[in-house]
């Protein structure tokens, strides 16, 4: 579904990703996890096209969507719940989720709508209110249902539990196992959690300063003593 | 009370803090009221007024210690829970107040006390709050600060007057026509701005409103330069002029409804004029934040990087906010032109945009009821209070500081949801008591 392939991005003179390869099939869910700086959210950024990559080629259900504005690739089919959440605080949670539906059908809003208040019937309650006086689960939340609202059938999601107490990051990946599951999105997970990260993953790829070290199935990873050691054994 | 012990007056420091004012005051009394010039044979000569200098410092010691004890006061109730009490009084009550001050706007100029000043006034302030609600587009709701609108303003008064001068065209033809072309200018100065944010932006829109009154200057063929455009055509009422004397085969105002003649007709109808283009801008800007583009705009003013994730295309947006502000400043501008029926680059001086921005800013970003109070603090105000004559700019000031001091994100600084899933539940919670209060709806 989405092939990336030798992907460079700069920040200035600075090369954040060195010739990344990665695959995403229609239906997984891909986790990348790594350190602090590796570059994984510059690679869910550079799919977005902000920053765009230097160098090779990002390619969108046999489009090559490398050089196509943001708007653009938002608009055939790809959504982000970008890193830090960023909801509007200002406006309410309707209203966040009204922008989310900006790129999308008007006619499948009222089903779209229903949808993600299945999926977080608190936003339902708190539709009223503004985003700003949330939770951080909740907005956390508002932040997925956000991007759910375009009907996206590639979510890209980054760092969904930063910040989170453990219960809520529980509850957090449920729901995106039950986005994948019932509502059929492919999801690519960009996480420093790496248990949990890795446990949902069909696919995992690890990064490191700018490259995929290593990649595998979830379970494999999860199992791999390099993994355990520089990843897993130090926080749970 | 634990809390009350803990912030108990020290009287010490409350007179230190006191004195230190009243110093201040002294120091700025002296020159400001404590000399007066007057004109004596053989020139100006310098009165002192001492009592006028006490009056200030005791007034100010005795100001400052009173707003310490009302600070402290505050403190052990602990908490904004004031501001958050009127928040919540004036958004239930902002439909009746919005109805009541249009009924008032409306019925204005049949009060008996509506002369010929007041209703100068009026126009004034209608204009203004026109010019507000436009800028508002661009300021309070798209949150690109806009130094030169008044260049907009400008567009659209030069329109009228050259279009209505060389071409003989009606008031009614040129007013969309001015509009259009302020917007065609909006759409110009949109695209280089685009990518430039916050300080930038201003810097640029500044510059921007610089070029057009310096081109109005210099461009002495079309615009006639520092001497201005006069016999600008006044507007009439469907095709009736406000004249005296009717032409020999028609009619005018006056005759035409069987009135005496009274030149307040025309000020009542230049009054009707602005009011009604006001509330089209108001009317407009109300329904546009529903709609998606207004939701965009709004969403951009809050977090760029997040609207780009949600496939917002933050250009189109941009300039559709650039675009149809600068159209009601073009509006604006022709209505203006028409009452003066002059107009020189004098008139567009950056002082005007700064006004208008302090408007937006003053009455709470993207506030439509705060445009309107703004504007009645800051154009009625100084107006009124011509009275206090060489003080009316430092009440004027001290005004403004006042209200940095108690509303510093402008006097109505709460945003209504543009949609609601259901009525919201009834509060549980008292006012005051952080979010449920604020928001209503825990």
């Amino acid at each position: 579904m989405l092939s990336i392939s030798g992907v460079h991005t700069f920040y200035g003179s600075i090369e954040a990703l060195r010739g990344v390869d990665l695959e995403i099939k229609a239906g997984d869910i891909v986790s990348l996890i790594g350190a602090n700086g590796a570059g994984k959210s510059t690679l869910l950024m550079t799919v977005c096209g902000k920053p765009r990559a230097a160098r090779g080629r990002i390619v969108f259900d046999g489009e090559d969507i490398t050089i196509k504005p943001t708007h653009e690739i938002i608009a055939s089919g790809i959504a982000q719940s970008p890193e830090g959440r960023r909801i509007f605080p200002r406006m309410s949670v309707l209203e966040n989720l009204q922008i989310g539906a900006t790129t999308a059908d008007p006619a499948h809003y009222d089903r779209d709508l229903e949808r993600v208040y299945d999926l977080f019937p608190i936003l339902k309650e708190r539709s009223n209110q503004r985003g700003g006086t949330l939770s951080g689960g909740e907005q956390q939340m508002l932040a997925i249902g956000r991007a759910l609202m375009s009907r996206p059938r590639l979510l890209l999601l980054d760092e969904p539990s930063l910040g989170l107490a453990p219960k809520v990051v529980q509850q957090i990946f449920r729901t995106i196992k039950e986005i994948n599951e019932e509502q059929g999105v492919t999801v690519f997970l960009v996480e420093q959690n790496a248990y949990h990260a890795l446990k949902l993953a069909h696919r995992a790829y690890v990064m490191v300063t700018g490259r995929i070290s290593l990649s595998g199935s979830g379970a494999d990873l999860l199992a791999n003593p390099e993994v355990r050691a520089a990843y897993l054994e130090g926080g749970h | 009370m634990a809390a009350a012990a803990e912030h108990r007056l020290d009287p010490v420091a409350a007179l230190k803090e006191a004195g230190l004012a009243g110093f201040v005051a002294l120091m700025l009394a002296v020159p400001l009221a404590g000399l007066e010039t007057v004109s004596a044979p053989g020139g100006l000569t310098i009165n002192t007024r001492w009592d006028w200098v006490a009056i200030a410092v005791g007034s100010v010691f005795i100001g400052r210690l009173l707003l310490i004890l009302w600070r402290e006061r505050g403190r052990r109730r602990g908490g904004p829970t004031m501001d958050l009490g009127i928040a919540e009084t004036l958004r239930t009550a902002m439909p009746i107040l919005a109805a009541a001050g249009i009924a008032f706007a409306v019925l204005l100029p049949f009060l008996p006390f509506a002369d010929r000043r007041v209703l100068d006034i009026g126009i004034l302030v209608m204009t203004y709050i026109m010019l507000g609600w436009g800028l508002n587009i661009v300021v309070g709701l798209a949150g690109l600060l806009d130094l030169g609108y008044v260049a907009f303003y400008a567009v659209g008064a030069y329109s009228y007057a050259l279009l209505a001068i060389h071409f003989d065209l009606s008031f009614w033809l040129c007013l969309p026509l001015a509009g259009a072309l302020a917007a065609f200018f909006g759409y110009l100065l949109g695209f280089p701005v685009l990518r430039l944010r916050g300080d930038y932006l201003a810097i640029v829109t500044l510059g921007f409103g610089e070029i057009i009154r310096i081109i109005l200057i210099n461009w002495y063929d079309l615009t006639r330069g520092p001497d201005g455009i006069s016999g600008i055509p006044r507007p009439s009422f469907f095709g009736l002029d406000f004249a005296r004397s009717p032409p020999p085969d028609g009619h005018t105002f006056h005759t035409f409804f069987g009135l005496d003649f009274s030149p307040l007709h025309r000020i009542i109808f230049l009054y009707y004029l602005i009011l009604v283009l006001a509330l089209v801008t108001n009317a407009f800007t109300l329904r546009i934040r529903r709609l998606p583009v207004g939701r965009a705009w709004e969403a951009l003013r809050e977090d760029e990087i997040a609207c780009r994730s949600l496939g917002i295309n933050p250009r189109n947006t941009k300039l559709t906010a650039f675009t149809l502000g600068a159209m009601f400043a073009g509006f604006a501008g022709s209505f203006f032109a028409t009452r003066q029926g002059f107009i020189s680059p004098e008139s567009f001086t950056f002082i005007e945009s700064a006004i208008i921005v302090a408007i937006v800013v003053l009455g709470g970003m993207g506030s439509q009821i705060g445009v309107v109070v703004a504007t009645l603090v800051l154009i009625a105000g100084p107006e009124l209070i011509r009275e206090l004559q060489e003080f009316r700019m430092l009440a004027f000031g001290g005004l403004m500081v006042m209200i940095m001091v108690w509303r510093p994100r402008g006097l109505l600084a709460f945003r209504d949801p543009t949609v609601r899933l259901h009525p919201p539940p009834r509060r549980r919670f008292g006012l005051g008591r952080g979010k449920a209060a604020e928001t209503g709806a825990k």
